[in-house]
Formats: C-alpha cells, structure tokens, sequence
C-alpha cells in the first residue's frame, strides 16, 4: 500500500450568509464531515451538484481556506498555518488550476515571464537557468518559443490553459488541484488539455484532485470519483463502477443526465421538485425532496456510509436494505 | 417541411414560399469595422421546430441571432433579409422591433450577468415582460411570476421574487433568464448557451422543459451550445457553423451517424467517450481562423486532413448530399468522406 498524498479527514466549513436585505444570518454548510484521499500518481475526481462544495474542498485541500473541524494530511504531514514561510515552501509542491485562465495570467507580463516567475520569486538557479528551465517547460506543454513573448491576449483559449499549466508545473508540484479546468473550452481544445494532463501525469508522476461537471472528461482522467451532495460525500470508488453501475440514487440521476451526442443507451432519469437550498438543507437525507426512491425513513434518519463488496462506499437507506441480498447473490 | 437549411444558391431553396416557414433568414451577413465575421448565412425555421447550432467559439453563433433580433451594437454593419412571418425585421425601427423581441421572438443570453438588471428585483423584471408582452396586470403578475420561476425550477420561488440578482447563483441568475424568455410566450425562443453554469441534473431538467413547452405550445426552439451532446439530446436539426459560415446541416440522427463535413467528423471525434473503451483524445489540429485572416477557399482548408489544392482557391457551396443533408465540403460526402468515417466511427465506439 502506497502512503496516500493527501488526506481529508472529516473536513466541515461553513460561510454565514444573510437572507434577503434584512435578514438574519444562516449559516451554510458548504462542506460538511468531508474525508478522501488520493494515491501518488492518481486522479481523484470531485463531481455533484453545483454549489455541493467542491470548489471549497479544494481550497481546503491547498490550505488556501480552513476547515471549521477536521484536519488535512500532506504527505502524511498537517499542513502548517496558511501564509508563513513553512506554508509557502509547502505550496510549492501544491498547485491550483482554475477554470478561466484569464483571470490568473497577468495581462501586462509575457508568457515566458509568467512561467519564469515562480522560480524567480522562490530564487531558484541563475538568470539564465531559470529563463531555459521555463523555456523547456512551455516546450512540454506544447507551446513553442514563437509563443514565450506572447501577451496572454495574443494566445488561443487552449494556449492559455497551457500556459496556466506550464506555470503551475514549474516547481515540480506533487500534487495538482483542478477547478473545472476545461469546461470553459472547446472540445477540440479540451481534448489537447486532457491529452497533455494527462502526459504530464504520466511523466511526472502528479497527482491530481479534479473538479469537474463533466462526466466525459472525469471518466477520460480519473481513477476514483467521490461524488457531491450538499456539502456531503454520498458516493465513493472506482470511476469505472460508479459510472458503469452507480447506487446512490443522486449519482443514478447523474449518470443518467450525461449528454450523449448520438444515440443515448441510458434511461434518462429527470429528476423532479427543487434544487436544494443550502441554507435550508432538508432534514435526514438530504436528496430525500428529490429522491425517486424515498422511503419513510430518509426523511429524518441521515444514512451513514456503507462499504459494498465491490469498494466502493455509499450513504443511503435503500442500497443498505438491498445490501443483503445483495452478499447473498455474490 | 422540406428544405430547412441552405446556403446553396437561392434557386435551390424557394425559402419564402416554404409552408410554415416561421422564420427566414437569407444572405445574412455582419461587418465589424470593415471585417467580414458572418459570411451569409441562409436559414428556415418553422412552428414547432428545434434547431442546434453548434461550432467552436468565434464561429459566428452568437452574432447570427444577435443580428436576427437588432441586437448588436451601432458599430456592426448588417446586411441580408430577416423575416417573420413574412414581415421583414432588418432595418425596422427600433419600437417596432421591441413588441417583436421579448414577445415574438426571445433571446436567452450566453452571459446572464449582463442580460438581468442588477438594481431591480427579479420577480419585477419577469413581470414587466409579462404586463408587455401579455397584458398581465395586478396581483396575477405575482401569481404567473411564481408559477414561471416553479416551471424553471428555482428554489423557493415564492421569497426569490424580493431578490436581486446578486443575491442568487450563477446557476439561479440563468434560470430567470430561462423564465423571463418563456414569460412572453414566444414563438420563437433562441437560447444561447442556456445550461453552461448548471449541473448534469439541472440541465436535464432545463432542456426537458424547454422540449416539453416547445411541443405543447408550438415554440421554435433554437438552442445554441458548444457541446455537442447537448443538441443531440433536444434538437431534430443541428447545423454546424465554422469561420462565419454554415458548413454542415442535417437531421440529428443523421449528423451523428453519418457526419459529413471534415470538420464536423473532427468534433465527434474530439468528444470523449462515454461508453466503450477510453481512447487518447483527438484534437483537431490547428485554431480556428481569426475573422481578419480568413483564407481565400475553404475556411477549414488549414486545418484539414482531407485538403486537396483546390480547397485553399474556392470556397465550396453548401450543398444537399442526401435528403435534407447539407456539406460544405470540396471533397464530396461520396467516395473520401466515406473511408473517413470508418476511421471516426471506430473511434467513437
Ligand atoms: N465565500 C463564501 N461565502 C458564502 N458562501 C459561500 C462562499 N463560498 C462558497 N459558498 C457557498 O458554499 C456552497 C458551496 O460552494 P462551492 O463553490 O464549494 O460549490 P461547488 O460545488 O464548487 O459549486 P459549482 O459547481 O457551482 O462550482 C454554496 O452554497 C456556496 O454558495
Ligand atoms: N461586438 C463585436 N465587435 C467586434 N467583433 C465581434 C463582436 N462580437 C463578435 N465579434 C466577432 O465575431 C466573431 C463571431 O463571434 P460570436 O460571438 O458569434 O462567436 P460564437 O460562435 O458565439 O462563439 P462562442 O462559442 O465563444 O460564444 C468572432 O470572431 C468575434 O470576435
Ligand atoms: S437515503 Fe433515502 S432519500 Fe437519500 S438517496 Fe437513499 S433512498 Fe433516497
Ligand atoms: S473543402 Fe477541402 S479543405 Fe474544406 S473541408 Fe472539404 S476537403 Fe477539407
Ligand atoms: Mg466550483
Ligand atoms: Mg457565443
């Protein structure tokens, strides 16, 4: 058994919010009782709900944000207090990528600049090193040195997305956070941004947490998926068991809303009533309002985790009464 | 019904005289400062209708309906014919346009920030459409406002009414946008981008409600979106546009099943699976052309495997290849396309 990168171990955050222009104060529970962990090397993907809280992991997970409760292992280590020096030194080996490039690329400085500037700011090599050693990474993200002098304005949506990258990879990060890294761009230019992740993965052994709404793209990248309801894990395991045979109703419905283009071989499930309100979660199981298969129970009893024979863990009152029968017929 | 789509010579296509034709746009073309960015595009629409526009960003999507409502700005040279009904809206005046827009025909706009006015309530936006465009008045506003926001599937439509738009989420902001378009009742809805910012779920839901309004009432839906498995799901006719211009239209099934055009192949098979065996992804090599730089024939000759001397001198006319199938391609649906697509039809399994 490898040591795993990172571990959450039972992460909760919540944001107070005001309710209308007078109103009192609620609090939302953005992440709530939240643990994971990712393998060297692997890819762990975030999915759900929008608003469900993977974003706010994932800054949980750099340390950008705290957690209210529970802790965050980096290499087995806890990570020290954001913004001192033993933090800094740790981030480097943690990187962030977000969905619009734009609004991390500096606009006034050149590409070459940009990449350059992490090693400059944390004094690595000389000049000329430093200058090589960013030329060679826009090399391996596929920008060529046509490109170094390049204003972020000048390149195409996918160049810049390289270029974040290239950034990003500059200090040998171990570990990668993905937010929602190509849904902003074509499909042409996604499949260049999955194809050159996932090389890099291969050669430099980075490990990636990857947040995205896009089924297609985590089923292309990860290993494991944990899927998201309202601040909480309700599905965990292997992608191709969770795509190919989901059990937690909400990750059922999921799957089955893929779009398809050409002939769709699933039933599609359209789920029914309100999307939740975070700041007015429902009692027991949260996805009992929409839940297609409720039973009595779920309305008030909050479903704990279960492990199926097959790994993957579950929070729900109905996979757990089909559990038996389930052992049975194995 | 025959004839939907065509950019081929305008004998070919007697669009006006089309039953039930709805809407008709014929040698639709836009200027940018002295830049040619729609290269004239040709289109029917009838009642009831569902049509898919896909293609890259930059290829023209958003400012052919842009142009079709008077929407862009002063700087944009627009030229061409635009008729509803067989009543021309290029070039009328702007109070005509206005019943026309929002009531007639609505837009759902890519970017919702930009489209809700931040300093007014929303349940008030929703309901000055309604008391324009449907004489709605009184306390029925509120009631018909909250059965919209019920129908879009906002949370707790009853108290959103008071909100601001910056009160709600990126994904919220775009279902009032969703029931603001529906509250004129039009009969054609444009929806650009419409379900970006929301979940696999949410815009389930959103598109199965658009479908269902568009067979109950009769609506022309088009709907506007990079993802091709999104009009896949709700449109019965796609039409592929790249460099300004339409290259590719065709009956649903039949664009994915049978895709013509090197470019629209090249989509399909960029797309990631979800069935079957993973694969590397194949891009499309190259970019998309900037409209200043457009080359001389066909505009995808640059980027495409299949390319013979004569695409980068005449730029290939949409033409029918099989009932109501049309490419924009040199190289002919027939004997190259054909081997193509057993390569793609491999890759997509
Ligand atoms: N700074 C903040 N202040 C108050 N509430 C917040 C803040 N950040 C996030 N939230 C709330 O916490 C919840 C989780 O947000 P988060 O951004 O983590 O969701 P997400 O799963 O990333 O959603 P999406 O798919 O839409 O990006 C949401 O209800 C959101 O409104
Ligand atoms: N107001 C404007 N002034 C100048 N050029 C414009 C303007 N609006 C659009 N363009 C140009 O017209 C071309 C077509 O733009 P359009 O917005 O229609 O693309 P699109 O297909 O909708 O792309 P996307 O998928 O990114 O929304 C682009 O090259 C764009 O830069
Ligand atoms: S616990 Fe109950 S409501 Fe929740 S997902 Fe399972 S069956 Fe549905
Ligand atoms: S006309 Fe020529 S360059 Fe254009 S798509 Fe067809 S084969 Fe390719
Ligand atoms: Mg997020
Ligand atoms: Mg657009």
């Amino acid at each position: 058994m490898t040591e795993n990168i990172l571990e959450l171990h039972g992460i909760s955050r919540t944001y107070s919010t005001r309710q209308g222009l007078f109103g009192r104060k609620v609090p939302v529970h953005a992440v709530d009782e939240v643990s994971l962990s990712l393998q060297p090397g692997q890819t762990l993907a975030l999915v759900g709900e929008s608003g469900s809280g993977k974003s706010t992991t994932g800054r949980i997970a750099l340390g950008l944000e705290l957690p209210n409760s529970g802790h965050v292992l980096f290499r087995g280590a806890e990570l020290p207090p954001a913004h001192t020096s033993a933090w800094r030194r740790m981030r480097t080996h943690m990187q962030m990528i977000y969905q619009d490039p734009l609004a991390v690329l500096d606009r006034r400085l050149s590409i070459l600049d940009q990449v350059r500037e992490p090693l400059d700011i944390h004094d690595i090599g000389s000049a000329s090193e430093r200058n090589n050693k960013a030329l060679a990474m826009l090399d391996a993200v596929g920008l060529n040195a046509n490109y170094a002098s390049s204003l972020p304005h000048q390149l195409s949506g996918g160049q810049r997305q390289r270029a974040v990258l290239a950034r990003a990879l500059i200090m040998q990060p171990a570990l990668l956070v993905c937010d929602e890294p190509v849904s902003a761009l074509d499909v042409s230019i996604q499949a260049q941004v999955v194809n050159l992740l996932m090389d890099l993965q291969k050669d430099l052994r980075l490990s990636l947490l990857f947040i995205s709404h896009d089924l297609k793209v985590v089923r292309q990248v990860s290993q494991r998926i944990a899927v998201m309801y309202l601040g909480r894990i309700v599905e965990y395991g292997e992608t191709n068991l969770l795509l190919s045979n989901p059990t937690h109703p909400y990750t059922k419905a999921l799957v089955s809303a893929v779009p398809v283009a050409g002939r769709r071989t699933r039933e599609r499930i359209i789920l029914k009533g309100e999307p939740p309100n975070p700041a007015d979660r429902p009692t027991g199981c949260a996805f009992h309002p929409r839940c297609p298969v409720v039973r009595p129970e779920c309305v008030s009893v909050s479903p704990t985790f279960s492990t199926l024979p097959d790994g993957r863990s579950v929070a729900c009152h109905a996979v757990d009464a089909a559990q038996p029968t389930k052992e049975v017929g194995i | 019904m025959a004839d939907l789509v065509g950019t081929a010579p305008a004998s070919a296509f007697p669009a006006t005289s089309s039953s039930g034709a709805l809407l008709t746009i014929e040698g639709l073309t836009v200027d940018f400062s002295g830049v040619r960015v729609l290269r004239g595009i040709d289109l029917t629409l009838s009642r009831g209708e569902s049509l898919g526009i896909v293609g890259e960003s930059g290829s023209g999507k958003s400012v052919t309906w842009l142009a079709t409502l008077g929407l862009l700005p002063r700087t944009a040279n627009v030229s061409g014919s635009v008729q509803l009904d067989g009543q021309e809206m290029l070039g009328v005046a702007a109070s005509r346009l206005d019943r026309i827009r929002g009531g007639r025909v609505a837009m759902i706009f890519q970017d919702p920030s930009s489209a809700l006015n931040p300093v007014i309530r929303i349940g008030k936006q929703v309901g000055e459409v309604l008391a324009r465009h449907q004489g709605v008045s009184g306390a029925n506003i509120r009631a018909e406002t909250k059965r919209l926001f019920d129908l879009v599937g906002l949370p707790d439509a009853a108290r959103r009414f008071d909100a601001y738009p910056h009160e709600l989420s990126g994904g919220q902001n775009q279902r009032v946008m969703i029931a603001m378009a529906l509250a004129g009742k039009p009969d054609v809805l444009v929806a650009d981008e419409p379900t970006t910012a929301l979940d696999a779920t949410i815009q389930a839901q959103i598109l199965d409600l658009l479908t269902t309004i568009r067979r109950e009432t009769g609506m022309a839906l088009v709907l506007i979106s990079h993802d091709l498995g999104v009009v896949s799901e709700t449109c019965e006719r796609i039409m592929v546009m790249y460099g300004g211009r339409v290259v590719e239209a065709a009956p649903s099934d039949s664009i994915f099943a049978n895709p013509q055009h090197p470019y629209t192949q090249g989509l399909l098979a960029a797309l990631p699976p979800f069935d079957g065996a993973l694969h590397r992804l194949i891009p499309i090599e190259g970019q998309v052309p900037e409209p200043a730089n457009m080359p001389p024939g066909c505009p995808f000759a640059p980027r495409c495997a299949q390319r013979m001397t004569v695409c980068k001198e005449t730029i290939p006319p949409l033409t029918q290849t099989e009932a109501g199938h049309f490419s924009a391609c040199i190289a002919g649906a027939v004997t190259e396309a054909r081997q193509s697509l057993k390569v793609h039809k491999s890759v997509l399994a």
